[in-house]
């Protein structure tokens, strides 16, 4: 509705009935329909089954019978004897379903428009089709005579029009002036004016036609407003089969790009329609009939006069086609200067004012002496200059920055100054730590700090202890910031002689590059972080190697094994793997190498590792006296036999340790498995514990280090299998079968492992192992 | 099995010089056999790596690209390709037909003392100075090394591959056992158990005999040293000349060691010379 009142929102138009808004807290939840629940029904409720592309996809009927679940009954006979006039003639509709006549249906009923109320837009695909049957007719052109005796019909819009007074060719509008109407059709004149001679019809007409006469409006030709839904270029309109093939010679002159004059023509009920057509087939490749006169185009030489260069080709009276032109277009003076006349682009008009002309003022005269450079006084700060240098500057230039001291902020001031400006009364007693000492102390203490403090803002005084020495050099590391050129040869002292100036100079120098305040000096070395770190924590190896002394302790006493392995995790790269045709240990795991962890930067516990105490006690054990062997009976030495002497040697430090070690771990047991305080640390004496330590090592090891016969059965085995010496064959085989093997493998020792490979069925002899023993950079 | 094991035949250790080839490319650095045994590599001193034909002692190839002294080759298994690192800091895959460098890489920190192939010769691994192991791909394009291997405390001064394992020996005095199957690494603590022989000033190479019996190892005092693996004695002690022993390798399959001495490759069988190329002809 429309609302005329003057509310605020009544100027909009509502259509439509408005939904109900939605109650707050009660949106409707739209839950998705489950698959089972998606069916299909028809408009009576039934279900329809997908059943092929006919019907619209869907089964007709009952389950593909009739429409009833009864089925289909044939109509009982009727006699018609009685009743022949009222006899019906049986339409298809009556054998049809009421979805048949649905949107989808097989015969839609919708409603169109009848052919009286149709435009004279004649139908495109009705059109092509008859065209096209009028080729394939058996007589070529056949549907001529057709369209010469269609009927006359025009729409009813035509004989409203005709009704109203129209006239076919004439505007429709109300009836014109003649002034009017000449004004409307006026031309636009490019170039210079013709003269007004009488050639033009208009200008004849202008003489003999009365004022009172008015006239129709000129006839314009409407804009086609057809959408563009074809991919070809603008303009294109495909070539016209009646035209290429039936008269195509005959016209000469194929258009592709009229813009309008076809379409136009056949907006207006196809009045062209046919006109320059001939019958038959005509041009190149068809020959020339017997019965055809013009025999000019056989050969179709096709030139490019024949083609248009220019889109649109020439332009019907004032080029708008009825468009409504603009409203300056349309009220456009044409009194203009004429110069411009032909000049303005189609839609521009001149500019009423003339823009402002810029005045332009000319650059000042620069002084004679004037340098084009420019440096930036550099502000001092008094609190970081010697006092000697503030002066100086004080005098000298006068661009201290002291006056600049009230405006800093207020946590610039002290609490006396604040209580100054506050107006508060000064406190009683001393205000100083100064008031509490002695004169004496006191002037000690003022004469001692005078340089230091007053210097205090410096952060570096390299000649410290000649004060007038230093002040040049502030003098000159100020007048350096002030970036003046000769700083040096102004702070140096001129009473001195040359040479130690000279050498004053070359201090100074030296003293400015290496002593640069340390703020600078220390941005000049660091960068900021790119993103930060965690301060504290830092990667370490998750896996700790045990202690190399032990190691070596136990490498000394051929106790190759375990004491002498640590095994870590390790990660091998994916591709590694897959190159090496090996599943990858770890599928899934980011870890390449060692796995890490993180841990506190500063921890020692990082750097500790504290050892498991059996391993550490075994360590330091001595060997028990090693039973006679075969090898050593057949005179010569092998390197399995160890002498306990031999492995006794351990220097007394790493013993220390390894003491220490056992009392820790010790304690450590104690706690976790009580609470008691652990009775062993408590006692003071050293050497007590040391001693009680040594007691349990002894009492250990006895059971921990296996004799020295398995070693030898183990080895003297390995060796059987693998390969076997030349002269010790026999003495070997009987040894094996001597000791009996015995089923403790965990000590066997990791090179012979990897030594004794072609144990190892599948695997291939390895020629040369090359162990790290013989090499040595 | 019923029949008792075939008493095993005493071990001949090569010690008969049959053949001596003047390499002409200043010291060699280092002897390799080839996969099979019939080809060897040497390294010299002047850029270049040669192939020779063990059997006839003749010349094949020169392969020129390094930078400096070649430290150490390796062939693949198939003989198509061979690798070898340098003091210049890079790894070179080459093309054994053409002599061409196919890959050339960089990315040690220093001279790269040892390089070896996998079984399949998909993966370059190459011990360096700077304490790492590189893994270089050969199938890829890829500059990079597939894997580093950094957890030498030292320098990594020799090799080994096997189907699923890598070796490394380190300046350090360990050797470390990669175990690719596992996914662990072994970490043992070595110290020289077969002595005798000196080593003071050089990178000397070692070796196992071809039936795994015994040790070999080079020595400055000219002599090839041989252990007999299980008992750690001294077995022989073969003289090759007066200079340094820098490098020796030991045939995959039979008796017979190559020696590098100066500029000088020797090849030394179990049989006398002459014996030796009877049986050869007869053969």
């Amino acid at each position: 509705n429309m609302a005329s009142d003057g509310e605020s929102d009544e100027d909009f138009v509502t259509y439509g009935i408005p939904l109900e808004p939605l109650e707050e807290g009660k949106l409707p939840l739209r839950k998705p329909v489950p698959l089972q629940d998606q069916t299909v029904k028809d408009e009576k409720g039934r279900f329809k089954r997908f059943h092929g592309a006919f019907t619209g996809g869907f089964s007709a009927g009952y389950f593909n019978t009739v429409g009833t679940k009864e089925g289909w009954t044939p109509s009982t006979f009727v006699s018609s004897r009685q009743q022949k006039a009222e006899k019906q003639n049986a339409r298809p509709e009556d054998f049809m379903d009421e979805e048949d006549f649905g949107e989808h249906g097989i015969a839609p009923r919708e409603i169109t428009t009848t052919d009286d109320f149709a435009s004279g837009r004649p139908d495109q695909i009705r059109d092509k089709a008859k065209a096209i049957s009028s080729l394939s007719a058996p007589i070529p052109g056949d549907t001529l005579l057709e369209e010469l005796i269609a009927p006359a019909r025009s729409s009813i819009g035509v004989q409203l029009l005709r009704k109203m007074g129209w006239k076919d060719g004439q505007g429709i509008g109300p009836r014109l002036k003649r002034r009017q109407r000449k004004q409307d059709t006026d031309e636009k004149m490019y170039g210079c004016a013709l003269p007004p001679t009488g050639s033009e019809e208009s200008e004849d007409d202008d003489e003999f036609v009365p004022e009172n006469v008015t006239f129709a409006p000129k006839d314009v030709i409407p804009v086609d407003f057809t959408p563009k839904d074809d991919i070809h270029g603008l303009g294109y309109r495909g070539l016209n089969p009646l035209q290429a093939l039936g008269g195509g010679s005959g016209m000469g002159h194929i258009n592709l790009f009229t813009v309008d004059s076809e379409r136009t023509s056949s907006l207006f009920g196809g009045r062209n329609r046919g006109k320059q057509r001939k019958g038959g087939i005509g041009g190149q490749a068809f020959g020339v009939g017997a019965m055809e006169e013009d025999d000019d185009d056989i050969y179709h030489r096709d030139t490019m006069s024949n083609y248009d260069a220019v889109l649109g080709g020439e332009e019907p009276g004032d080029g708008l086609y009825g468009w409504t032109a603009p409203q300056q277009y349309k009220t456009k003076k044409r009194s203009e200067d004429a110069a411009y006349v032909g000049k303005i682009l189609e839609g521009f008009t001149l500019g009423s004012q003339p823009t402002e002309a810029k005045t332009v003022f000319p650059p000042p005269d620069l002084p004679r002496d004037y340098r084009p450079v420019h440096y930036f006084r550099p502000v001092v700060d008094p609190s970081s200059v010697s006092p000697l240098v503030a002066q100086a500057l004080q005098t000298s230039r006068g661009h201290l920055s002291l006056q600049d001291a009230p405006q800093q902020g207020r946590h610039t001031l002290d609490s006396a100054q604040r209580r100054e400006m506050l107006g508060e009364t000064t406190l009683q007693g001393p205000s100083s730590v100064f008031d509490l000492l002695d004169r004496k102390d006191r002037e000690r203490l003022t004469k001692a700090s005078a340089l230091p403090t007053a210097q205090s803002g410096q952060t570096f005084k390299p000649f410290d202890k000649n004060p007038a020495k230093q002040a040049r050099y502030d003098l000159y590391i100020s007048r350096l910031k002030q970036g003046d050129k000769d700083a040096l040869e102004l702070s140096l002292d001129q009473s001195m002689t040359e040479w130690e100036r000279g050498r004053e100079r070359e201090e100074f120098i030296r003293a400015a590059v290496l002593y640069k305040p340390s703020h600078s000096l220390l941005s000049s070395r660091f960068t900021h972080g790119k993103h930060e770190d965690d301060t504290d924590s830092v990667d370490v190896a998750r896996d700790q190697e045990n202690d190399v002394d032990d190691k070596q302790a136990a490498v000394k006493m051929k106790m190759f094994g375990k004491l002498t392995r640590d095994t870590f995790e390790w990660h091998p790269d994916k591709l590694l793997c897959k190159r090496f045709n090996i599943p990858d240990p770890f599928p899934g795991s980011g870890i390449i190498g060692l796995p890490k962890v993180k841990r506190d930067k500063f921890s020692v516990f990082n750097f500790l590792s504290v050892m498991d105490p059996p391993a550490s006690t075994s360590s330091s054990a001595s060997a028990p006296p090693a039973p006679k062997s075969s090898s050593v009976a057949s005179g010569k030495r092998s390197r399995w036999d160890v002498s306990g002497q031999e492995s006794q040697v351990k220097d007394s430090l790493s013993r220390f340790i390894s003491e220490a070690r056992i009392e820790v771990s010790a304690a450590q047991q104690d706690q976790t498995s009580t609470d008691t305080p652990p009775s062993k640390t408590a006692e003071p004496q050293a050497d007590q514990t040391a001693k009680k330590a040594e007691d349990e090592e002894e009492a250990e090891e006895e059971e921990v280090r296996p004799p020295i016969d398995l070693f030898k059965a183990i080895f003297a085995s390995s060796s059987n299998e693998g390969s076997s010496s030349s002269s010790e064959e026999d003495s070997g085989e009987e040894e094996a079968q001597a000791v009996e093997p015995q089923p403790i493998v965990p000590v066997i020792t990791p090179t012979v492992n990897t030594i004794a490979l072609p144990v190892l069925p599948q695997a291939p002899p390895t020629s040369s192992l090359c162990a790290t023993t013989g090499r040595c950079l | 099995m019923s029949f008792p094991a075939p008493r095993p035949e005493a071990p001949r250790l090569p010690q008969h010089l049959h053949r001596s080839l003047e390499c002409q490319q200043g010291a060699v650095r280092a002897v390799h056999f080839n996969a099979d045994g019939n080809y060897l590599l040497t390294c010299g001193s002047d850029k270049s790596l040669k192939l020779w034909s063990v059997s006839r002692g003749a010349l094949l190839k020169t392969y020129t690209g390094h930078g400096y002294e070649v430290l150490d080759a390796d062939g693949s298994y198939d003989n198509s390709q061979l690798c070898s690192c340098s003091s210049d800091k890079t790894v070179i895959l080459w093309d054994v037909a053409t002599g061409q460098v196919t890959r050339k890489l960089r990315g040690h920190a220093g001279k790269v003392n040892c390089v070896r192939f996998n079984e399949e010769a998909t993966v370059m691994l190459s011990g360096s100075i700077d304490g790492t192991v590189r893994c270089w791909d050969t199938r890829s394009r890829r500059m990079e090394p597939i894997q580093v291997l950094d957890e030498a405390r030292d320098g990594v001064s020799s090799l080994k591959v096997s189907e699923h394992e890598l070796l490394t020996g380190s300046v350090d005095g360990r050797l470390r056992r990669y175990d690719l199957r596992m996914g662990q690494l072994h970490v043992d603590f070595v110290s020289s158990e077969y002595t005798g022989h000196q080593n003071k000033d050089y990178k000397l190479d070692c070796c196992l005999s071809n039936k795994d019996t015994h040790v070999l190892c080079c020595s400055e005092d000219g002599h090839v040293y041989y252990w007999d693996l299980v008992e750690g004695s001294v077995t022989l002690k073969l003289p090759v000349g007066k200079a340094v022993v820098q490098s020796l390798s030991f045939h995959p399959t039979e008796p017979c060691l190559l020696t590098a001495m100066e500029g000088r490759v020797q090849v030394w069988g179990a049989e006398p010379a002459d014996a030796e190329s009877d049986t050869a002809m007869t053969d």
